[in-house]
């Protein structure tokens, strides 16, 4: 993940966001990056694909990416070109998603609730700052955990993987 | 200090004598599982990393369940995707449709998943054999791949929540009913991050079918998973079908939990979880005027041979209502043997249900049941979002087999005392 900065305007949807909703089922009858990124968030804004711009942000609330394990939902998020994920809390496996499969994602419980739908944010990885460039207001983010950090340098869980191999080799 | 089952299962595995919550750690992991919406990514994963051998070709199940039979040619290319990687690889585990059913009913069954392992199965309801006495927990597909490849996984080592239940269950009160309130009181993120254990004579005098519809939905109030303390019935349940050695741990009386909660079990009533968030929980006496279109009996929380027994005997002789749609779906092949040899098959069609094969089917909305914009569904499933069964307009309410059953005859919320006692 060598994204350091990303510029976008603000998506902003409510608690409890499910991967139900985010990908439905309907749609995981092949996993096609290019299919899913098309039907990314349908069932709670049919015109979420249509209305934004790679490097967007989707704010939430808490327990974003609730429900099933699918790895989909993270995909199709990336590929319809969203920059970044900021909600209050994350769901466990949407977390693990994300870093194993490099979507960035803020955990950043006072952003989440004072960014508003429309804001035209800036968001840097290096130092966990999402600023508001309306307002000037600028949020410092949770940090990764170090083991996650080394992780994401690392290319993912993938190439840690392929490390690990031949260890034992 | 004393540990929590949770602790000591995940300390042996990353060959420690003790780990403390919030600690990253490196497990060794007994048991793997894909199906075949989440396999798929996993492979592609492995394949592109030309990741050539798996760590153990029987330690791995890959067990198509979501959309078989195929239901359209898409779905037909993902199982044929896992079907072929399971040859090339010479995985041992490969449950072709017909053999084998949904997994999470299917594993336990077969032996595959045993008391004190580690599972990592790529699908939220792994949580599920927690009911053994289990660390078993639901990832992504890389996570997967990484498992399939190592047979390992890193893990943060979680807090435990511990729900204690006591006293006798009142008459048409079940387990799902007990998970239900559980969520109801905790709400969908109320474990997040967290270990769940079940404990109390309540929860030791269930059967194991009846512990797992608890562990499996776990993962509804955010939980990592849903531990019970193996016991007699535990090893009742397993000798006989265990496929490697398996070992019993337990928690220290003085283990450190970060929530504890008694319940009373005398005083619980049948619930039901209205739409859209499963811990939207509503008594049944307060839910019956909700009429409804379908009602759906199955899946890995409750289509096990238990679920359909007491949906059958609220059944039997009678006819379901004229405007509804009743689905039955076992969830393994061989429940579907046990129904149809102690004729509850029979009984089923004779009221008028319909009966699926072993498949997740409508629970996801995949196929073989799905809701239009205008239908309400009361489902014994584990999950109402939005969407889930069909059209999002859609609307699914959760409830027991006793529930469901109790709703087929008359078409609306139904306590089973009004059409039995
Ligand atoms: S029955 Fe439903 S919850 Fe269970 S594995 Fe299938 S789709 Fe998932």
């Amino acid at each position: 993940m060598e994204i350091t900065k990303v510029t976008g305007k603000v998506f902003k949807y409510g608690d409890d966001i499910n991967t139900d909703v985010i990908i439905p089922a309907r749609y995981m009858n092949t996993h096609d990056p290019k299919h899913l990124a098309a039907h990314c968030m349908e069932d709670i804004d049919k015109d979420f694909v249509n209305n934004m711009k790679p490097g967007d942000v989707i704010v939430a609330g808490k327990n974003f990416g609730c429900g099933s394990s699918r790895e989909h939902a993270p995909i199709s998020i990336k590929h319809a070109g969203v920059g970044c994920v900021i909600a209050k809390t994350f769901a466990r496996i949407f977390y693990r998603n994300c870093i194993n499969m490099g979507l960035p994602i803020m955990e950043c419980p006072e952003a989440a609730e004072e960014l508003q739908a429309g804001d035209e944010i800036e968001i840097n990885f290096d130092e966990g700052t999402i600023t508001n460039k309306s307002n000037g207001k600028v949020y410092k983010a949770h940090p990764f955990p170090p083991f996650m950090k080394s992780l994401i340098e690392a290319g993912g869980l993938m190439n840690y993987a392929k490390a690990k191999l031949a260890e034992k080799k | 200090m004393g540990m929590t089952i949770t602790e000591k299962i995940l300390a042996a595995h990353a060959g420690k004598a003790s780990v403390q919550a919030g600690e990253l750690v490196e497990c060794n992991v007994d048991f793997v599982m894909g199906n075949d919406v989440t396999a798929p990514i996993a492979i592609k994963r492995l394949r592109e990393n030309n990741i050539t051998e798996v760590f153990d070709k029987e330690r791995i199940a890959l067990v198509p369940s979501h959309f078989v039979p195929a239901k359209d040619i898409n779905s037909a290319q993902q199982v044929q995707e896992v079907k072929d990687f399971a040859k090339e690889y010479d995985i041992k585990y490969f449950f072709e449709v017909g053999q084998g059913g949904i997994e999470h009913a299917l594993l336990p069954e077969r032996g595959l998943v045993l008391p004190g392992d580690i599972v990592i199965g790529a699908d939220s309801h792994t949580c599920t054999y927690g009911a053994l006495g289990a660390f078993s927990t639901g990832v992504g597909s890389t996570d997967l791949a990484y498992c399939m490849a190592t047979g390992m996984t890193w893990l943060k080592v979680p807090e435990t929540m511990k729900f204690v239940f006591h006293g006798e269950l009142p008459k048409w009160v079940s387990s799902k009913d007990i998970i239900l309130q559980i969520i109801g009181d905790i709400t969908v993120d109320g474990a997040l991050y967290r270990a769940m254990e079940f404990d109390g004579d309540t929860i030791h005098n269930l059967s194991m079918e009846a512990r797992m519809t608890i562990s499996n939905m776990a993962i509804e109030a955010g939980g990592k998973s849903g531990i019970i303390v193996p016991d007699e019935t535990t090893e009742e349940y397993v000798k006989s079908r265990a496929q490697r050695p398996y070992k019993f741990y337990n928690s220290d009386p003085d283990a450190k939990y970060c929530y504890v909660k008694e319940y009373d079990a005398t005083k619980l009533e049948p619930v039901v979880s209205w739409p859209f968030l499963p811990d939207n929980v509503h008594k049944v006496s307060e839910s019956t005027h909700v009429s409804v279109d379908q009602v759906i009996i199955g899946s890995c929380t409750n289509g096990r041979i238990e679920d359909l027994r007491i949906a059958a005997n609220i059944l039997k002789g009678r006819k379901v209502d004229k405007n509804l749609k009743v689905i039955i779906f076992p969830a393994t092949q061989s429940i579907w043997t046990m129904a149809l040899k102690e004729g509850l098959i029979e009984i089923f069609n004779d009221s008028g249900c319909i009966i699926s094969p072993a498949t997740c089917g409508p629970c996801l909305g995949g196929h073989m049941g799905i809701l239009s914009s205008k239908e309400t569904a009361i489902t014994t499933t584990n999950r109402n979002f939005v969407g889930r069964i069909g059209h999002p307009d859609s609307k699914a309410y959760l409830a027991s087999p006793a529930v469901a059953a109790a709703s087929a005859l008359t078409g609306r919320i139904t306590h089973p005392a009004e059409v039995m006692d």
